[in-house]
């Protein structure tokens, strides 16, 4: 048995990007209550953000209609998100991370969620569960 | 809720977008119609003050990537000016200031289209 002290929070909201401000303060404020830097806070949201952002627009199409869940673990040493939906199936790991300067010569628009989550987390892993849920996993680690 | 607005200037032939609040994939409709109505009344010259700015996701960088393009081929340009450090950081990840100047003020910017 796991003996780590754990705290779980969970929120679950319309798929639409008028719930993005309300998904990063709820992640913010679980973060400031676990003494995390303030930097390193700001860089949780973001990715938060970036997830939930491609879960609403690839995963639900906008259909706002539909809902996800927002899981925030925290054990003492790392602060884990898990958002859990129940759309279209996208696998992180097909996806590489584009090459910057082609990306801007090439002056591309989007496609930047994904390579940010890499950049600002730990690990973001991804696993498909039963009954067709996707379930991407971002970590960092706070201690 | 997140809040985003936006107030436009005109400095000489220089238009002036100022961003308040947070820009993320809600909010990035708004900036786009800002500068789309500048591109209407055929003005090129922009330059967007970050100053008021908290927040910024990738969908807020969309925008100034899919707007680049036509300020600089009818001369002008897209000069981004006053970002806090925890924005500039974001852009700076991206390598974003390899195609975009960015000032620290936004005098410093408005100078560099009359220069």
């Amino acid at each position: 048995m796991n003996t780590a002290a754990k705290n779980i929070f969970e929120m679950k909201v319309k798929s639409s990007t008028e719930n993005l401000g309300a998904i990063r303060e709820f992640v913010e404020e679980k973060a400031l209550h676990s003494g995390i830097d303030k930097d390193v806070i700001d860089k949780i949201v973001l990715a938060v953000d970036e997830a939930c952002t491609n879960i609403i627009k690839h995963a639900y199409n906008y259909d706002a209609s539909t809902e996800f869940v927002i899981r925030v673990l925290i054990s003492k040493k790392e602060f884990k998100v898990l958002l859990i939906d129940h759309g279209k199936s996208f696998d992180p790991n097909q996806i590489a991370d584009p090459d910057m300067p082609t990306y801007l010569k090439q002056r591309r628009v989007g496609g930047l969620g994904l390579h940010l989550m890499r950049h600002l987390m730990d690990k973001v892993e991804y696993n498909i569960l039963e009954g067709n849920g996707n379930q991407l996993i971002l970590t960092k680690k706070i201690a | 809720m997140a809040e985003f607005s936006t107030k436009h200037r005109e400095y000489g032939e220089v238009n002036i977008i100022e961003l308040n609040g947070y820009l993320d994939a809600h909010t990035a409709q708004h900036l786009e119609h800002a500068i789309s109505d500048l591109i209407t009344k055929n003005k090129f010259k922009v330059v967007v003050n970050f100053e008021k700015l908290k927040y910024i996701s990738s969908a807020g960088l969309g925008v100034f990537m899919a707007f680049i393009e036509t300020m600089r081929t009818n001369s002008g340009d897209i000069k981004l000016a006053a970002m806090q450090p925890s924005v500039y950081n974001i852009f700076d990840l991206l390598g974003f200031p390899l195609l975009y100047e960015i000032f620290p003020t936004e005098t410093e910017a408005v100078n560099k289209f009359n220069q």
